[in-house]
């Protein structure tokens, strides 16, 4: 199998790999670029551990091979603050204690994210709905949904 | 795991993704939104030698009104049947339906033609597509041809698609003034399949008279499942609760679900009873307030 070399802008920085097709955006994420704030958890899609922002949408990155991910824009959490700044989300999620062991947290606050960006002033339920596919097995959900609803703001509803 | 390596192309036009799938026979895979194929790859139960990229064929990406019918390309994601605009607006059961469909990130890439061709069981696409009796396009090396709902799901992940055969879209009716519509599923965790999910659509004649209801279960059987018996029973009848609810009833008999890990042959029935009554309820009342619309 021939490799393949494959650009893409990761955080806003134009990257290229060289890897053959069957591997995963999630693989060469963590084992070429060393990009270790994208977590491997089931690697079937479910978990949303290894959430990133394709073209500003969430992906599973286990379930993008390598070569779909040429050409296109790829944010992790860490490209969503601006320098050293955090990004306000990031904020509401250290400002409520949102995080425990912290593993689902990139992923969760790239979903939020993304949400917000479509639903400005979401209900809490609507906050439940949106993360429903990012498993967090530590904090029963209950912090992480104030953060989120802090940045949505006074608009909140519910 | 990784997958078992592969050869990957990605063809720019669908002849050549046809003349692909041709050279390679039973050792090709086709590539859609990946998001039932790479969880495959990924634990081996799919080891293909080729891949076939059809991301590159922008003419499966098309969204377009022909008179009654609505065209929508295979290679629409979720995500856009979700969010309903423009051409998709004439068949706003899409928008319900894709809601349901996995987690965001899988209605991020996954597509209508790739759910059809897959026919999982419990999907709820391709109970759309049998529900509204759409016609899915196939494009292989003898050419076009269009094959009804009904006869393209075969069993289980198993479809009509002939050997280098792709689906290129499916054509579905409008849904009118007088035309009401509803999905209902049960599942047991956020984002799992449906243990079952019922479509119904119902179209009056008068405010007072059903002229023709169409009911389809997924999760019931191998494919997705019609209900005859039940739609034959309202035709002509009164949109009330209570009738839609007794005609409903019927749905349990009509279906004959295997008992798995995730639910009982006996609860799939029950289940197929209760949705479909929901399902019709709230089809009627929406098709009673869409013909003053």
């Amino acid at each position: 199998m021939t490799d393949l070399v494959i650009a893409f802008t990761l955080n806003g920085r134009l990257r290229e790999v060289r890897t053959p097709a069957h591997r995963t955006l999630l693989d060469v994420l963590r084992d070429d670029l060393g990009v270790l704030e994208v977590k491997e958890g089931c690697g079937e899609g479910v978990c949303g551990t290894c959430t990133v922002l394709l073209d500003g949408e969430p992906v599973s990155s286990c379930l993008v091979l390598a070569p779909r991910a040429a050409g296109r824009r790829i944010t992790t959490v860490r490209g969503l603050g601006d320098g050293d700044a955090l990004h306000p989300l990031q904020e509401a999620f250290v400002a409520h204690g949102a995080a425990q062991c912290g593993f689902c947290i990139p992923g969760m606050i790239l979903t939020a994210c993304a949400f917000l960006e479509e639903h400005p002033a979401p209900s809490r339920d609507e906050i439940r709905q949106a993360i429903a596919g990012n498993l967090c097995r530590c904090t029963g959900y209950t912090k992480i949904i104030d953060a989120i609803a802090s940045v949505a703001g006074r608009k909140t509803r519910g | 795991m990784p997958a078992v390596p592969f050869e990957y192309h990605a063809p720019a036009t669908l002849e050549e993704a046809i003349a692909l799938l041709r050279e390679h026979g039973d050792e090709a895979k086709p590539l859609a939104g990946g998001q039932s194929l790479v969880p495959l790859l990924t634990l081996r139960l799919a080891r293909p030698a080729v891949l076939v990229d059809l991301n590159h064929l922008e003419e499966l990406r098309a969204v377009r009104r022909e008179g009654d019918a609505l065209w929508i390309g295979a290679l629409v994601r979720h995500r856009a049947l979700e969010r309903g605009e423009g051409a998709l607006r004439a068949c706003p059961l899409l928008q319900d339906a894709a809601a349901l469909i996995g987690n965001v990130r899988v209605r991020a890439l996954g597509t209508i033609g790739g759910s059809l061709a897959h026919a999982d069981p419990a999907a709820e696409l391709p109970a759309v597509v049998q529900a509204l009796d759409g016609t899915v396009a196939l494009r292989g090396p003898q050419g076009e041809r269009q094959v009804p709902a009904g006869d393209f799901f075969v069993g289980a992940l198993t479809t009509a698609l002939g050997p280098a055969e792709v689906i290129v879209g499916v054509r579905l009716p409008v849904l009118g003034p007088g035309v009401g519509y509803a999905v209902e599923e049960f599942s047991r965790r956020a984002g799992d399949f449906a243990v079952v999910a019922a479509v119904a659509v119902v179209e009056l004649r008068s405010p007072g008279e059903i002229a023709r209801v169409r009911v389809a279960l997924a999760g019931v059987g191998s494919t997705p499942r019609r209900l005859p018996g039940v739609e034959a029973a309202l035709a002509g009848q009164r949109p009330d609760a209570e009738t839609l609810r007794r005609a409903a009833g019927g749905a349990a008999g009509e279906v004959d679900p295997d008992g798995d890990a995730h639910a009982s042959a006996s609860y799939r029935r029950h289940l197929a009873r209760v949705l479909t009554a929901r399902a019709l309820e709230r089809a009627a009342a929406m098709a009673a307030r869409r013909k003053t619309a």
